[in-house]
């Protein structure tokens, strides 16, 4: 497909050519055979449990209709890379018009009609207005990076006016509940996409078990208030050494290991501790994991319960307000708002400093680095060690703000989802990584509605993003620091 | 003595389904060097295609129980085959050039998808299936019993490997597959069609993957749209172990792990054998990161 339309475009103008209808159609025969095949197991026959044992349900006109669905998608691809741009157009559109207002047999049929129909058309459009099908990747990779500039850019200004709209939202009439809910959860992933950041994105080491920090951070909180009945002040920040002692102990020994091993063996042990979490249910509960987690209070000063435990002044008495659950809530956002900025602003200054420096010069070239003389394994120890910190304050303010952890929190796909964060942001980008996170977190938190598809569009979201911008949405990599009136070099291509 | 070899039978066999797993991870690693994160799912989806094929032929009365495993067989490596073709034709092929985290993170969506998808559409309680082949071989006047499926998959197996082996060694496929692992650059200039080759690599890794999803369908009678992820994360600590790259590393690793798993199951307890897993994949990477039977890896600067 890539390699077609290449050819086509790099050809310039596409419509002096005839359109070659026995090949077009053979092509996209071919796609609806594989359709076929990939259709005809696991669509068209599903298992169903029945009184007597497993039995199967035949489904043929789900088959039928996706074989249809990707024949025309296919021709009408083929036929708009041979100047046909116009009628494919129109026709698309139809069949994005006739999925929206007429009635559908099902909702995905519907959905894949419109969002086919209208990928359709977007392309076909572009063909008539510019003559080429498809931008080429370097194309589309120049837009972009003018685009990620301009936003770096921009986010001088723009990022003191998001901080100040989220200080301000509480107050706002928007805020109700569930509105500060999601601030909340968002604001989590996005400390925790900024802690990983550190890891993935400025020491370019690539974590697929950051949620074991998060794991051992909320644990720590958990069992110590548990066993000891430490209040949460006194766990944060025993929560974030604990994680980072964690850190340093996994990471010393894998930290030489290069790229992918890396990669896989953090995955390792993040399952390690979910597995351990699992398993020793004397200490951790095991598997029903612990609840009645204590609320944090006002900074020791005041509960935010109604009727306050002995010693303890109630908060809107303190305050001369009236009660409202309200106000645990608000608390717990400006908690984790105030976390996620000191994650930010420690990434923002740490790249000024000799140790900041140091990471990104490993991200770029771990060899010459080495030759340097700067000490590798200390450098990586320090980003996975802060990192991990940061994961574990995340996962105590996890802990609290749920009153119940159990390992099913913390499994891979958590990882997955922190990771896709950063990469999907555009490594080393901190705007990236908020960009990333309304994205991820947010439309599905949108669309809640659609709770079975949800994970099925991530997933295919994190493909067709990467497909579409392999370096991240908002990557941007200026160095840091630049000598006194020296130009950031023209785009440095790839990273590693 | 007889636990033990009934351990050893256990451990062989379900050593045989890592190492057909593993064959798929260090075959992709060593063409196109990276981790097809979604290999796992794969995996997953053959054992699904066989068991949808197992009930299908079963309501269409094919009851003679040889023929009914040979169609579920031929069938699972045929749908799977064209699952992980397409897999590799759209997550992968249009990122072969771009930063290495690129497919990693395409193919960890890649895998997602591939389970919520499964889940959709066949429901996300596992599958119980009552046993196809049952019954025992005794050997040593009944002291140990192998259950007849666990010696077909140790043959199958096998058989599988010797015809893998020869495929790769001695057709012109496996001279392509070989010449693109050392350079694909070098290869494409001299005639063979790289993309092709990776495609069909693709293709083999997903057919023995299928493989080993009816196997366990076989064996333990029960899947879920779950089980791709922890499999493939043990078949890649194979790969590891066997040496990435190598093809008998891969079922060399595949059994040792078996054999681990299968005797810290039967001799300490089995809650713990995943950590003795990751323990000695943690421990393989730092001790000797090359595998049992890998070549060093130079780096270039």
């Amino acid at each position: 497909m890539t390699t077609h339309s290449n050819t086509v475009s790099s050809a310039g103008s596409i419509k002096a050519r005839g359109v070659d209808w026995v090949a077009t159609i053979k092509d996209a025969g071919l796609a609806a055979f594989v359709a076929l095949l990939l259709t005809v197991p696991l669509v068209g026959l599903r298992t169903v449990d029945r009184p007597t044992g497993l039995g199967i349900e035949a489904r043929p006109e789900e088959v039928v209709a996706s074989i249809l669905l990707v024949f025309l998608g296919r021709l009408g691809l083929g036929l708009i890379r041979q100047g046909m741009a116009m009628p494919v157009l129109i026709l698309a559109l139809i069949c994005a018009g006739v999925g929206l207002v007429l009635p559908m047999p099902t909702q995905v049929l519907r959905l894949v009609l419109v969002l086919g129909g209208g990928v359709i058309a977007l392309r076909a459009a572009m063909t008539v207005a510019t003559g080429r099908s498809k931008l080429s990747q370097a194309d589309r990779d120049r837009r972009m990076d003018r685009i990620a500039a301009k936003v770096q850019h921009a986010s001088k200004y723009i990022g003191p006016v998001a901080v100040a709209f989220a200080v301000v939202l509480p107050f706002t009439p928007l805020a109700d509940r569930m509105i500060l809910d999601i601030g909340i959860l968002l604001l989590t992933y996005i400390m925790l996409g900024w802690g990983l950041n550190i890891v993935v994105g400025l020491a370019g080491l690539l974590d697929l078990g950051y949620v074991a920090f998060y794991a051992v951070g909320a644990y720590s909180y958990a069992l110590l208030a548990h066993y000891f009945g430490l209040s949460f002040w006194v766990c944060l920040p025993l929560a974030g050494l604990l994680a980072a002692c964690s850190g340093v102990l996994l990471g010393f020994p894998v930290l030489r290991l290069r790229g992918d091993y890396f990669a896989i063996v953090t995955l390792g042990f993040g399952e390690i501790i979910r597995i351990i979490l699992v398993n020793w249910y004397q200490f951790t509960g095991g598997p029903n994991g612990i609840s009645g987690i204590p609320r944090p209070s006002f900074f020791g000063i005041a509960d935010f319960s109604r009727t306050p435990a002995e010693g303890m002044a109630a908060f809107h008495e303190l305050f001369g307000l009236e009660f409202s659950p309200l106000h645990r809530i608000v608390f717990l956002y400006y908690l984790i708002l105030a976390l996620a900025l000191v994650v930010n602003l420690f990434t923002l200054r740490v790249r000024k400093l000799p140790l900041g420096r140091a990471w990104e010069a490993l991200r770029e070239d771990d060899i010459a680095c080495a030759s340097l003389g700067i000490n590798r394994t200390n450098m990586k120890l320090a980003a996975f060690a802060i990192a991990a910190m940061f994961g574990g304050f995340a996962g105590s303010f996890f802990a609290t703000r749920q009153g119940f952890i159990s390992p099913e929190s913390f499994t891979f796909i958590e990882s997955a989802i922190i990771l896709a964060i950063v990469v999907l942001g555009g490594m080393g980008s901190q705007i990236g990584v908020v960009v990333a996170t309304l994205l991820v977190i947010g439309l599905p938190e949108a669309f809640r509605e659609l709770a079975d598809y949800r994970m099925l569009a991530f997933g295919a979201g994190m493909v067709v993003i990467m497909l579409w911008r392999p370096r991240g949405l908002l990557a941007h990599r200026d160095p840091t620091i630049l000598l006194h009136g020296g130009k950031p070099p023209a785009a440095t291509g790839a990273a590693k | 003595m007889d636990y033990f070899l009934q351990q050893l039978i256990n451990g062989l066999s379900l050593g045989a389904i890592y190492g057909l797993i593993a064959i798929g991870y260090t075959m992709v690693y060593g063409i196109i060097g990276m981790i097809n994160f979604a290999h796992g799912e794969i995996y997953m989806i053959g054992a699904f295609v066989a068991l949808i094929t197992f009930l299908a032929i079963g309501a269409l009365g094919v009851t003679w129980v040889p023929l009914a495993l040979l169609i579920m067989l031929v069938a699972s490596m045929l749908f799977t085959s064209v699952y992980g073709w397409t897999v590799e034709r759209i997550a992968y092929r249009p990122l072969r050039s771009s930063p290495r985290l690129a497919p990693l993170i395409s193919a960890i969506g890649m895998s997602i998808f591939l389970q919520n998808y499964i889940q959709i559409l066949q429901g996300a309680r596992s599958k119980p299936l009552q046993p196809i082949l049952p019954g025992n071989l005794t050997l040593m006047d009944g002291a140990v019993s192998v259950s007849y499926v666990r010696l077909a998959t140790i043959i199958i197996t096998l058989v599988l490997m010797v015809g893998f082996t020869i495929l790769i060694n001695r057709t012109s496929l496996g001279r392509a597959q070989r010449a693109c692992e050392q350079d694909k650059k070098m290869a494409g200039l001299l005639g063979v069609n790289v993309d092709r080759v990776i495609s069909l690599t693709f293709v083999m890794g997903a057919a023995l993957a299928a493989v080993a999803g009816m196997m366990v369908l076989l064996i333990y009678g029960v899947i879920d749209f779950y089980i791709g992820f922890l499999a493939g994360v043990k078949s890649f600590t194979a790969a590891v172990l066997g040496g990435v790259g190598s093809l008998p590393g891969a079922m060399l690793g595949g059994v040792v792990i078996g054999l681990i798993e299968a005797f810290w199951s039967g001799y300490v307890g089995s809650e713990w054998k995943d950590v003795a897993t990751f323990s000695i994949l943690v421990l393989v990477l730092i001790f000797r990161p090359t595998g049992l039977l890998g070549r060093p890896e130079i780096e270039k600067v």
